[in-house]
C-alpha cells in the first residue's frame, strides 16, 4: 500500500427505528470500547444518504456498519467485500430521501475515487417497525462480533485498535441519543402509543 | 363522479385509475394516485402519506434540551432544520434570548442548509425528471462545449472536457455492476432536451455531487462534527477564540478564513451553473406549464433568517412572511403560530381520530391517536391496497389549513409572497427570469416555477451566507465573542408549565415545532412539516391539498410511465421519513405503477 491514508467506521441507520440503528450502534461502541489510532476516523452517518459520498472518497479502507437485507434468519451477521456490495442509482424515486447506501458507494465510484478497501458489515434486523425503539436482542448481542470483524479487517489493513480495559463515554454519539438514555427515557406504551400502520405491522408479522 | 371542490378544481374519477407507489421496504411513505380521462389528462388526484411517524410518541416525558437531537432524526436530509426549529421552540418556551453571534452563525448554517439542499435536489433528483442521461451519451462534445460557453463563463466546459466526461459515463453505464440510473424513463417522449443540453446537465449532475461536499464544512466548523453538527438551545456550541490556540472545536481566524471560500465559491456555482442550466432547461420545456396548483391562489410562509436576535417578526426576517389567499396578491396577511384559529390540523381524511373530526386542533393541542380504516370503495385489502377510496380516511399525514384553507408552503411560496410585497431581492430576480425567457408572470404558477424559484433561492442564500458572514466578523472585531447564554440551562430555573413555537423555513417549505413543557419534560410535541402541508390530504369541505391539486390537469404521454406525475411532485422536494435505506442485494425497483 502507499502511504497511509485515513479510514473510516461508518455507521449508518435510522437509530429510531429498532434494529436499523445498529450501524449507529456500533460505531458508538466501538468509539467507547477501543482506543482508535490517530489514522482512524468513526462517524455516525445516520441516515444521510448522498451526503455521505464524500465520506467514501476521503477515507480508505472503509468499514460500514448496517442493518441489511439479505434474506438471512434476523440476528444473522453477514460481511461483504468491495465490489460485492451492491451498488446502483436507482431512478424512480419519489424523495431524495430513498437514497441508500448502495447509491452512495456508485455515487463515489462514478466520481472516480471510492474507497478501494470497503467491508460491509450487516445485520439481518428481527424488528424494524417500532418507531422510538431500540435493538432488539438478537441484534444487539451482534455488536461485539461486528465490532470484531471490522477490528481484525482493519488489523489487515495495518490498523491497530486497542480495547480499553473499561469503556468510556462514546465521543460518535449526540449525547441524548446515546444507547442507555435513549433506552432509559423512552415514554412507555401507555404513555405514548405505539400503534402505527396495519400494513407496517404486518409486513413485520410476515419476516 | 364529477364534482367541483370548493377550492376551485372539478374532479373526475370516472377514467382509468393509475397508481405510484414507491416500494420501499417500508411499503413506501408517498404513494399518488389518479384518474385519467380517454386522453390520459389527470382529472383526480390523490396523494397518501402511507407511513405513520409521530415525534411526540418518542419525545414525550423526555428532557427538552435533548428534542433537538431527536428531530434532527427524524430525516436524514433536513437534520439541521429540524434542529434549529427545535431549539427555537424550547428557547421561545423557556423565554431564553440568544446572543447576537449565536443567530449569525444560525443564519449561516441555515442559509448553508438551503443552498446545500437545493443544490442536492435539483441535479440529483429533479433534473433526471428533465435531462436524459441516457441521451447525453451520443451528444457532442464539441458542441456541447459551444452550448455551455454560449450560456456561462464558468471554467470547465471545453470539448476535452466534455469528451473525457462522456466517456466515463460510457464505460460506467456499460460495466453493468453499477448500471447507472438504473429506473429512469430514459427515451420518455416528454423528455425535450437536445443530447448537448443533455451531457452538459450531466456533467454538471457531477461537479455538483463533488462540489456538495464542500458546502457541509460549513456545519461542521459551527456544528463541531459532521454528519449530525451539534446544536445548542440558548445559543450555538461553539465558543469563538480568534487567537489560534484556542480550545478544541474553536472557531478561530483559520476556520473562518475556511468558511469564507466555501461562501465564494458557493456564490460562484449557483451563479455560474445552477442558474445558467436552470434557464437553459426551461427554455426547452416553455410549453411544459402544468403543476400550478395552488400556487396561483393559496400560498404560505414562516419567513426566516432573522436580522437581528430573538426577533421572530415578519420586519426582523430577511425570508418573507404572510400568507396569500385566492389569488389576490395585493393583500399578504400576517401570520401567528400561536393564534388558535389560524394554524389547524383537521383528520377527517387521516387515519387518525379526534372526538370531534369536524374541527381542525391548533398544534399545541394536537392530538396523534391512530385510526386506519378504509373506506368503503377501496379496492384490495387493508394490508395491500389497490385503490384507495378517498370519500373517506386514506392518509397517514394530516390536513393543516390556515385559517380553513389549504396552502401550498415552498421557495415558490416564499418568492411568491415576497413579489407580493414589492421585496426587490425577490421581485427583481424573478421578472429578469422571465424576462430572459419571455414568459409572463403567471408562468411562475407551474411545475417549472416551482423548480426556478428553487434555483433562484439557492442564489439568494449564498449571497446572504456572505453578508452575515461579513456581519459576524464585524462583531468579532467589535469584541463580543459570546456564544451562547447559559443562564436557563438548568431545569430548576424554569417554569412548571410553559409552551413554545419554533419555525424555520426549512429548504421544501414552512416548518413548526410547538412544545409544551411540564415539570421540565416534554408533555407535547407536535412537528407540522412543509411536507404536511403540500403533500396533506383533502379537508371536510373536500378541499385538495397542494400536490393532489398539482397534478391536476396535466396530460400523461404514457400513464404506464408516469414520468409527469414524477417531474411535479419531485418538484416541491418531497421529505418523508427516512427509515427505508436497509439494503437488499439485487436492485429492487424503487417504484411500482399500476393502471386500472
Amino acid at each position: 500500500m502507499s502511504a497511509p491514508t485515513q479510514a473510516l467506521a461508518l455507521g449508518v441507520g435510522n437509530l429510531l427505528w429498532a434494529d436499523e440503528g445498529f450501524g449507529v450502534r456500533c460505531v458508538e461502541a466501538l468509539a467507547a470500547e477501543y482506543e482508535a489510532p490517530e489514522n482512524l476516523t468513526i462517524a455516525d452517518g445516520g441516515t444521510q444518504g448522498l451526503y455521505l459520498v464524500d465520506l467514501l472518497r476521503e477515507h480508505d479502507p472503509v468499514v460500514i456498519f448496517d442493518a441489511v437485507d439479505f434474506g438471512d434468519a434476523p440476528g444473522t451477521l453477514r460481511v461483504v467485500e468491495n465490489d460485492d456490495i451492491p451498488a446502483f442509482v436507482a431512478g424512480k424515486k419519489m424523495s431524495l430521501h430513498q437514497a441508500g447506501l448502495q447509491d452512495v458507494i456508485a455515487c463515489a465510484k462514478l466520481l472516480g475515487d471510492c474507497a478501494q478497501n470497503m467491508l460491509l458489515v450487516g445485520v439481518q434486523p428481527v424488528e424494524l417497525e417500532d418507531y422510538g425503539g431500540s435493538l432488539r436482542p438478537a441484534v444487539r448481542d451482534r455488536i461485539p462480533d461486528a465490532l470484531a470483524v471490522a477490528v481484525e479487517y482493519f488489523e489487515s489493513q495495518g490498523l491497530m485498535l486497542r480495547k480499553r480495559s473499561t469503556p468510556v463515554a462514546s465521543s460518535v454519539i449526540t449525547p441524548g441519543l446515546d444507547l442507555e438514555r435513549y433506552e432509559a427515557h423512552r415514554p412507555d406504551a401507555q404513555q405514548a402509543c405505539r400503534i402505527g400502520d396495519a400494513r407496517v405491522l404486518n409486513r413485520t408479522a410476515r419476516t | 363522479m364529477s364534482m367541483q371542490t370548493p377550492n376551485g378544481f372539478n374532479l373526475d374519477d370516472s377514467g382509468r385509475r393509475v397508481v405510484v407507489d414507491p416500494i420501499t421496504r417500508i411499503e413506501g411513505h408517498l404513494r399518488i394516485e389518479v384518474n385519467v380521462d380517454d386522453d390520459n389528462v389527470i382529472r383526480n388526484a390523490v396523494s397518501t402519506g402511507t407511513m405513520w411517524r409521530g415525534l411526540e410518541v418518542i419525545l414525550k416525558g423526555r428532557d427538552p434540551r435533548d428534542a433537538w437531537a431527536f428531530t434532527q432524526r427524524i430525516c436524514g436530509v433536513c437534520t439541521g432544520t429540524h434542529a434549529l426549529t427545535s431549539v427555537r421552540a424550547v428557547e421561545d418556551a423557556l423565554n431564553i434570548q440568544i446572543p447576537e453571534n449565536a443567530n449569525t452563525i444560525r443564519n449561516i448554517m441555515q442559509l448553508a442548509l438551503q443552498v446545500h439542499d437545493h443544490l442536492v435536489h435539483f441535479y440529483h433528483l429533479h433534473a433526471l425528471d428533465w435531462v436524459d442521461v441516457v441521451s447525453a451519451l451520443s451528444a457532442d462534445p464539441k458542441a456541447t462545449s459551444e452550448l455551455a460557453q454560449s450560456i456561462s463563463p464558468w471554467a470547465k466546459s471545453s470539448p476535452g472536457y466534455y469528451r473525457d466526461l462522456q466517456t466515463r459515463l460510457k464505460k460506467f453505464v456499460e460495466s453493468g455492476q453499477l448500471g447507472l440510473f438504473r429506473n429512469g424513463y430514459w427515451g420518455h417522449p416528454a423528455y425535450k432536451l437536445p443530447a448537448e443540453a443533455n451531457l452538459m446537465a450531466t456533467a454538471h449532475y457531477l461537479e455538483a455531487l463533488d462540489f456538495q461536499k464542500e458546502i457541509k464544512k460549513i456545519h461542521t466548523v459551527f456544528g463541531g462534527k459532521n454528519p449530525h453538527p451539534n446544536w445548542l438551545v440558548g445559543g450555538v456550541p461553539c465558543p469563538i477564540n480568534v487567537s489560534d490556540t484556542g480550545a478544541v472545536g474553536a472557531i478561530n481566524i483559520e476556520r473562518l478564513a475556511l468558511v469564507k471560500q466555501i461562501i465564494d465559491q458557493s456564490i460562484l456555482f449557483a451563479e455560474q451553473v445552477y442558474l445558467p442550466d436552470l434557464v437553459a432547461i426551461a427554455s426547452f420545456y416553455k410549453d411544459w406549464t402544468y403543476g400550478g396548483g395552488l400556487s396561483s391562489t393559496n400560498v404560505l410562509s414562516y419567513g426566516d433568517i432573522p436580522e437581528h436576535a430573538n426577533d421572530y417578526s415578519a420586519s426582523n426576517l430577511l425570508l418573507p412572511r404572510g400568507a396569500i389567499i385566492g389569488g389576490n396578491l395585493n393583500e399578504v396577511h400576517e401570520v401567528d403560530q400561536r393564534d388558535a384559529e389560524e394554524i389547524q390540523e383537521f383528520v377527517a381524511h387521516s387515519w387518525y381520530r379526534y372526538d370531534d373530526e369536524s374541527v381542525g386542533l391548533h398544534p399545541w393541542d394536537g392530538v396523534t391517536e391512530p385510526n386506519y380504516e378504509l373506506g368503503p370503495n377501496h379496492k384490495g385489502t387493508k394490508t395491500h391496497i389497490e385503490a384507495l377510496d378517498e370519500s373517506a380516511k386514506y392518509s397517514w399525514i394530516k390536513s393543516p389549513r390556515w385559517r380553513g384553507h389549504a396552502m401550498e408552503v415552498g421557495p415558490l411560496s416564499r418568492y411568491i409572497i415576497g413579489y407580493a410585497q414589492g421585496n426587490p431581492e425577490f421581485k427583481e430576480p424573478v421578472d429578469k427570469l422571465l424576462t430572459d425567457l419571455n414568459l409572463p408572470v403567471t408562468a411562475l404558477f407551474s411545475t417549472l416555477g416551482r423548480t426556478a424559484a428553487r434555483g433562484l433561492e439557492c442564489v439568494w442564500a449564498a449571497h446572504k451566507m456572505s453578508y452575515f458572514y461579513d456581519k459576524l466578523i464585524a462583531n468579532i472585531r467589535a469584541g463580543d465573542l459570546a456564544t451562547a447564554n447559559t443562564e436557563r440551562w438548568d431545569p430548576s430555573s424554569w417554569p412548571t408549565d410553559v409552551k413554545g413555537v419554533g419555525f424555520t423555513e426549512a429548504p421544501r417549505g414552512a416548518l413548526g415545532h410547538w412544545v409544551h413543557i411540564k415539570d421540565t419534560k416534554i408533555e407535547n410535541y407536535q412537528c407540522v412539516v412543509p411536507t404536511t402541508w403540500n403533500a396533506g390530504p383533502r379537508d371536510l369541505e373536500g378541499n385538495i391539498g397542494a400536490y393532489e391539486a398539482s397534478l391536476m390537469d396535466t396530460p400523461m404521454a404514457d400513464p404506464e410511465q408516469p414520468l409527469e406525475i414524477l417531474r411535479t411532485i419531485h418538484s416541491f422536494d418531497p421529505c418523508l421519513a427516512c427509515s427505508t435505506h436497509v439494503m437488499s442485494p439485487d436492485g429492487e425497483e424503487v417504484a411500482d405503477v399500476s393502471v386500472r
